[in-house]
């Protein structure tokens, strides 16, 4: 049996050795995650923002499928994308399966739903306050959304790190569409999976510790960032 | 400048699921002074100013400016009962109409600068509009609502929370305002702010005006029963 002591003194000795393919498999899970993170969020905000102020009859459907999608399996939504990718899907021509594009639209899919339902429920609230006021000022439509995306910015970092988390700790979807292939799509949930089944446990711990570091890391950055904003303009 | 008036409303009601909340009225405003609407609660105050304004919808009768719908809404502002502040800092609150309005975000930081200063929040220009008193906040939203240099003013009970000093300062800026020629439409509940600012008196009851004359007449010799009584503190129905 190995134990924790174990796995953390190999992840301290991985990291100090600056070992050149964890830092790849590391370095490929922040590209898969933050690029799928950057894509999700554009399209989750608008939509999330649209939601909020227009009164369509779709609506309440759209925002109770947003909400139960938001617990959606990942391995369903990677079985889906690769059905679609594969060579006899309608998308196979483009070649994407087995590679980290394939990951990014897969983890794409699994964020918007979670960031346009947090994202909705707080702009829905600031446009609760702010209706009064914004529609006696007679501002456009674009107006309105951009305003109220700018003064939620702070509820909307909060909706995309739960995204980045979804992301960065999933497995089961990019398992199946990028096929933990060594160099090319293998990342650090992929990796402490095959590690754990070859019985590496010692290092597929030190994997799973930097993972949570690096998640550490990037929340501690992001909300820093919203820290000097506040100190700085507000 | 006052094209936009006399301000005409016929038959004008307001309704919600089905009920009539306000009307029909039947008012005419001209273009000059401070007109205050009083009555007692759930006579129907804010509904009718919102009924001017246009953020009301009308269910029925008009309410006509002399000038197209769209420019009489850019030549009007409104101040509400509860001040809504955006999540901004008070310049930018105060920059906001302006940038709505198309102006380059430098110029519409220079004329809530000077704003700032004439409310005297210049030393809080850069704080969150949210971490401002009460008082602070409803001086914000009128400096807001005149940084567009409106041809008419609407005003829900704009002191209705404020201690006496906010209150005074929001007094002393509306008579300003009245003297540099801004058309003023407001309510109150305080009958000594409504002597102070008044030139003509708007009474409502149970959704209908029942009186309308100079604030002189109206304080002095209310013609009807039940301005008499409301006058008097008594409780009107
Ligand atoms: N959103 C609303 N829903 C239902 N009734 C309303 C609403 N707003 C106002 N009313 C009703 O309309 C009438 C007038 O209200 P209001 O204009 O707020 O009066 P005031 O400002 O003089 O107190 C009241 O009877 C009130 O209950
Ligand atoms: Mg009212």
């Amino acid at each position: 049996m190995v134990d924790l002591w174990d796995g953390l003194v190999q992840a301290v000795w991985l990291m100090a050795s600056l070992d050149a393919e964890l830092a790849d498999i590391a370095a490929r899970s922040l590209y898969v995650t933050l690029t799928a993170l950057v894509v999700a969020c554009a399209l989750a905000f608008p939509l999330a923002a649209y939601l909020a102020v227009r009164r369509f009859r779709a609506r309440r459907t759209i925002i109770a499928i947003l909400n139960a999608l938001m617990g959606l399996p990942p391995v369903v939504v990677g079985l889906i994308v690769y059905l679609l990718l594969s060579r006899s899907g309608p998308f196979g021509v483009l070649g994407l399966l087995f590679t980290p594009t394939a990951m990014i639209i897969a983890q794409v899919l699994i964020m918007v739903p979670l960031i346009a339902s947090i994202a909705h429920q707080s702009l829905r609230d600031l446009w609760q306050e702010y209706h009064d006021l914004l529609i006696s000022m007679n501002v456009t439509q674009g107006q309105k959304l951009r305003t109220l995306l700018w003064d939620a910015r702070r509820a909307l970092l909060t909706a995309a790190l739960a995204g980045f988390g979804r992301g960065i700790g999933e497995v089961g979807a990019i398992m199946i569409v990028g096929g933990n292939i060594d160099n090319v799509t293998r990342v650090l949930t992929t990796a402490i999976a095959l590690e754990t089944g070859k019985g590496e446990f010692a290092l597929a711990l030190a994997l799973g510790f930097i993972l949570i570091g690096l998640t550490i890391a990037v929340n501690l950055l992001i909300h820093w960032l919203g820290q000097t904003e506040r100190e700085g303009r507000w | 400048m006052s094209s936009m008036f006399p301000l005409i409303v016929s038959g004008a009601e307001a309704r919600r699921r089905g009920n009539r909340l306000i009307g029909p009225i039947d008012l005419q405003l001209e273009g000059k002074g401070a007109t205050v609407v009083v009555g007692p609660n759930g006579s129907g105050k804010t509904t009718l100013l919102n009924l001017l304004h246009g953020t009301v919808r009308l269910a029925r009768g008009h309410v006509q400016w002399q000038v197209n719908t769209e420019d009489a809404r850019r030549m009007q502002s409104f101040v509400f009962q509860r001040p809504v502040m955006l999540r901004r800092s008070v310049i930018d609150n105060l920059a906001y109409p302006l940038v709505i309005r198309g102006q380059s975000a430098r110029t519409a930081r220079e004329a809530a600068a000077s704003w700032a200063e004439r409310i005297g929040l210049s030393a809080m220009k850069d704080r969150s509009a949210t971490s401002l008193s009460g008082g602070e906040q409803q001086k914000l939203a009128l400096a807001r609502a005149l940084i567009t240099e409106p041809v008419v003013l609407f005003l829900d009970e704009p002191s209705a929370s404020l201690d006496g000093r906010a209150t005074r300062d929001i007094e002393n800026l509306l008579l300003e305002q009245k003297a540099a020629g801004t058309r003023i439409i407001m309510s109150t509940h305080d009958m000594g702010q409504a002597k102070r600012l008044a030139d003509d008196v708007v009474f409502l009851c149970n959704g209908h005006v029942a009186e309308k004359t100079s604030a002189a007449e109206f304080f002095a010799q209310p013609a009807t029963l039940q301005a008499q009584a409301f006058l008097n503190g008594d409780i009107v129905e």
